[in-house]
Parts: C-alpha cells; sequence; structure tokens
C-alpha cells in the first residue's frame, strides 16, 4: 500500500480578522495550499472542511459547499468535519483515510473558524455546549474544567504551580518567530503568574485565546508527491479515539485516555516509539493540557511532565523534544476547527525544512488534537520524506 | 427532587446515568445521591462565567461513598472511583470557601443558571439541581 504524503501546507494570520467571515478564510487558506503546491483547483477530488461551529457564530452552514465553488474545485466531493476542538485532526484523519483507501489522489483539507466577533462570554457558552446536561446546567466552562483537573494535578504530583507558568512563557517565546501567530509577544513567569483569575488556580495566560483563523494541508498518494516535489512530508501513523462526555466519569483525573488511545494507534502504525518524536505539537488550549499529553503520549511518566518542563527538555531550541514550536495555540491562537491543520502545518514545515527560525532538527513530528476537554483526540505522526 | 445516580449490570454506577453503561452494561436501579454527603476531589472558581450563569461560580467534583445503597456494594466497581461503592459528581459550591478533602451535602436550589440565556434550548434539559455545601 502507498503511503499518504503532505505536498502542500498554508495558514492565514491567526488573530482578529476584522471584516473576514468564516467562508473568506476558508477560502484564502485552500487557495494558498493549493499554491502552495502548484496544484490545480480542478485536479481535487476530495476536499474536507474541519470547522466546529460556523452555524452558531455566525450563521452560516454549508461552508464545505461554499469553499468548493470558492476555489473553483466543483465537482470534488466534500464534507464538513466536526469533532469540536479536534475537527482539525479529524480532517487530517479523513483525509489520510480519503487517500489511503485509493477513493482519492489528490484531497485538500482546510480547516478555520470564525470567532471574535462574539463576546468572550457568548463564545465560552458556545463552546461548553459540548457539555452533558448535568455540567451545562452547572455552569460549566472548558475553563472551568481545566481548573478543576490543573488543582487536582498540582495537589496531587505536589507540582509547583510555576511549572505550568513556564509552558505559557515557553509557547508566547515560540510564538514571537511565527509570522502567523495571534500573539508575538514574549511574556515573563510573573506576569502570567499574576495575570487575573479565570479558574482558581489557573489565570489569564494559561488559557489560549479567542482567535479567527484558517490552516490548510494537501494530501496525495507518495507516487503523486513524486511529481510535485522532492520536499514532502509521510504520514505515517494516525488514529483517533473517545472518553466520556462527562468529565467526572473518568477513573482518573488526570488521565485522558482518548490521548492515549490515539497515541497508542498512532505509535503502532508508524513502528515509532515516544522516544523517536524530534517534535510535537500538543493541544494547550490551557497550559495543563500540556502536562496531560506529555504523559499520556509517554514522554513522561504520570505526574512529571511539569519536571521535563522544568528541565528544559521542551524548550525549542534547547530541548530533547521541542514542544509547540508553532508557539502553540496559547500563542497562536485556537480558531477551533483550524488547530488541528495548524499543528499539521506547524510538523510539515518542521519536517520539509520550512519553518525559518523555529527551524529544528527533526525526522519525526507528532500532533495531538483534543476535543472538548479530552472527549475526542486524534493523534498524528508525520516522518520526513528525505 | 432527586439526584439519581444509576448502578448497571456490571456493578458499575455513574452520575448522571446513561441508557447503557461501560461496555454496554444494563441499568438496574437508581441510587439518589441527595441522600448522602460526598468528599471535594477537586474544586475551582470560575471568573468568566457564560450568559445566565452567577460570577464567580464556584464548581467542584466531589465523591459520594454509596456503599450502603446495595447489599453487594463491595463486589461493585465505579466508573469515577474503582474502589467498590464510589461514585463522582460536578456541580456548584455554595461557597468558596472550601478545601479538597472537605465533607459536603446537596442541597437542592430551584435553578442553577437562568434558563435561555445561554445557547441551549430552554425544554431541552432540567435548570434545577443541587449545589454541595460544606459541613
Amino acid at each position: 500500500m502507498e503511503r499518504v504524503a503532505i505536498i502542500g501546507a498554508s495558514m492565514t494570520q491567526f488573530g482578529h480578522r476584522e471584516g473576514e467571515w468564516i467562508t473568506d478564510l476558508l477560502a484564502a487558506a485552500g487557495s494558498d495550499c493549493l499554491e502552495d503546491a502548484g496544484v490545480d483547483a480542478s485536479d481535487v477530488e476530495h476536499l474536507y472542511v474541519s470547522n466546529m461551529t460556523s452555524g452558531e457564530f455566525e450563521g452560516q452552514t454549508g461552508v464545505m459547499n461554499a469553499l468548493v465553488h470558492d476555489i473553483g474545485a466543483i465537482p470534488a466531493y466534500t464534507q464538513r468535519v466536526d469533532q469540536t476542538s479536534a475537527s482539525g485532526g479529524a480532517g487530517i484523519y479523513a483525509a489520510w483515510q480519503s487517500i489511503e483507501s485509493g477513493a482519492s489522489d489528490m484531497t485538500l483539507l482546510v480547516g478555520g473558524e470564525k470567532m471574535t466577533h462574539r463576546s468572550t462570554a457568548e463564545t465560552t457558552d458556545i463552546i461548553a455546549s459540548v457539555t452533558h446536561p448535568v455540567e451545562y446546567n452547572a455552569g460549566v466552562t472548558l475553563p472551568s474544567f481545566a481548573g478543576l483537573t490543573a488543582r487536582h494535578y498540582l495537589e496531587r504530583f505536589d507540582a509547583p504551580r510555576e511549572s505550568l507558568g513556564k509552558v505559557a512563557v515557553k509557547n508566547h517565546k515560540n510564538g514571537v518567530d511565527n509570522p502567523h501567530a495571534q500573539f508575538r509577544k514574549e511574556v515573563d513567569l510573573e506576569t502570567v503568574l499574576e495575570s487575573p483569575i479565570v479558574a482558581d488556580p489557573l489565570r489569564l495566560y494559561d488559557f489560549c485565546p479567542i482567535t479567527d483563523g484558517s490552516a490548510a494541508l494537501l494530501f496525495c498518494p507518495e507516487s503523486v508527491a513524486r511529481e510535485y516535489t522532492d520536499d514532502y512530508a509521510v504520514v505515517t501513523g494516525v488514529d483517533g479515539a473517545t472518553d466520556t462526555q462527562v468529565v467526572h466519569e473518568r477513573a482518573d483525573p488526570t488521565v485522558m485516555d482518548g490521548v492515549v488511545e490515539s497515541g497508542n494507534g498512532a505509535y503502532e502504525m508508524s513502528g515509532l516509539a515516544p522516544a523517536d518524536i524530534d517534535v510535537a505539537e500538543l493541544h494547550d488550549m490551557f497550559t495543563i493540557l500540556e502536562f496531560l499529553q506529555m504523559e499520556g503520549l509517554g514522554f513522561a511518566e504520570q505526574g512529571e511532565a511539569w519536571k521535563r518542563v522544568e528541565d528544559g527538555d521542551t524548550e525549542r531550541d534547547t530541548g530533547e523534544l521541542p514542544t509547540n514550536t508553532s508557539g502553540g495555540l496559547k500563542s497562536k491562537g485556537h480558531p477551533l476547527g483550524a488547530s488541528g491543520v495548524a499543528q499539521g502545518v506547524e510538523i510539515y514545515e518542521q519536517l520539509v525544512g520550512e519553518a525559518g527560525p523555529r527551524q529544528v532538527d527533526a525526522d519525526a513530528g507528532l500532533c495531538c488534537n483534543v476535543g472538548g476537554f479530552g472527549n475526542c483526540v486524534i493523534t498524528t505522526i508525520m516522518e520526513a520524506a528525505r | 427532587m432527586t439526584m439519581e445516580a444509576t448502578r448497571y449490570d456490571d456493578g458499575t454506577i455513574t452520575y448522571p446515568g446513561h441508557p447503557r453503561g461501560p461496555d454496554g452494561a444494563e441499568p438496574v436501579e437508581t441510587i439518589d445521591l441527595s441522600e448522602y454527603t460526598a468528599e471535594v476531589v477537586t474544586w475551582t472558581t470560575s471568573t468568566a462565567t457564560p450568559p445566565g450563569v452567577r460570577e464567580p461560580n464556584h464548581l467542584a467534583i466531589v465523591e459520594f461513598d454509596v456503599s450502603e445503597a446495595s447489599d453487594d456494594a463491595s463486589s461493585s466497581r465505579t466508573q469515577s472511583g474503582d474502589d467498590g461503592a464510589s461514585v463522582r459528581a460536578i456541580g456548584q459550591l455554595t461557597t468558596g470557601d472550601v478545601e479538597t478533602g472537605d465533607e459536603v451535602r446537596p442541597v437542592y436550589v430551584d435553578e442553577l443558571r437562568e434558563p435561555g440565556a445561554g445557547i441551549r434550548e430552554p425544554e431541552s434539559q432540567a435548570w434545577d439541581g443541587y449545589r454541595f455545601e460544606p459541613l
């Protein structure tokens, strides 16, 4: 069976995009991705759109039909992929399946979300609508899940509060070198630890921002990839898994089984182990999530991810496992449906040597995209073709 | 008004109940958690609350020991605790003056958040329920 290659990538500027709406953002990233790969729109056979809530945010549904028309890719088969915040990762999985199955020889994946025209309270409520009625009735939000989990983690593993702050400091530092990042500004630990409380013990700088943006990847069989370029990445492992919708029903509040299961599946498919991963993009919607994914993916023992962060192992230029070299959701921004695709864009650029000042020495990279509070997770492993 | 957890035929207990338990287990009985006390597993105070939710919103995950609820409880396992006969729940606290490990009891509230203020259809779910009050 042929391997599935990625031959193009793009992303719009992430942040507040005044006057640009979901269809504008998707079309911009989609067209840029085709141009990046040198592929005509007429060659696209499948088009997947990762998007969580365009209907709720903007009253715009059918975004996949709008996009296939707007970029001139009719009559390509198209489908919207929604797995909440993991829609982007689910789109990677869907695009990989479309090529692997032989159903398509050229699949474009575009993820996007338009959010900043809504208030923080409205946006929080729309995102919290993924919760079970007993959670929603109590006013539980995704940030409050993070606060509950962070307190439990810090108390149970005797981890210092500062270790979470260092995740934010690191990812903001990385974001400075990402021209598409929402925030290109370093923050120091003191600023993080003295920022306003959002969900005790977590503070403002422990959370990602509200973001508009879009990102895209282009998939094809490896034999087709070679017709276009010598520099491409290959998806060698990808898997998705779920956990309970009701977060408190999980046996261990510090373990996201969806991360563990999807990670194991991706490792098994690729034949790689955690030690083989050179660079990782983790879903740092909240700083505590970087710890939970490091542990769930085997980069640290349970309760010890904070030690690797304290030791500098996840630093971009000096660490053994550069993590969130893009700036992560924390600095780059989190336009829900786009985020998992943008994680893939970063790993692709690292593997083909196009990451500019963020470049690290990498032959294999991993991205982990988390939906809800670990409700659904997709882990993808890519390797450089060279 | 009750705060019903569900026990399934494999001994698992969950709050809330589901049409099927883990691995498709059949529900066999309900347990009214409002008759029990619980221990705070973790808590937070949320200051960025959605429309119709009090601000600040004190929240906790608590664990109920319901071993008295069944004769064969000693052989049961739970989705939450896996210790024989416990079940976890999430809910609002009556106060932010709480610590992990505190004992709490459920107290009924006729409206936990304002129906219709948020995105969810008001008729689609209940809006009354229980807060946890430290003892």
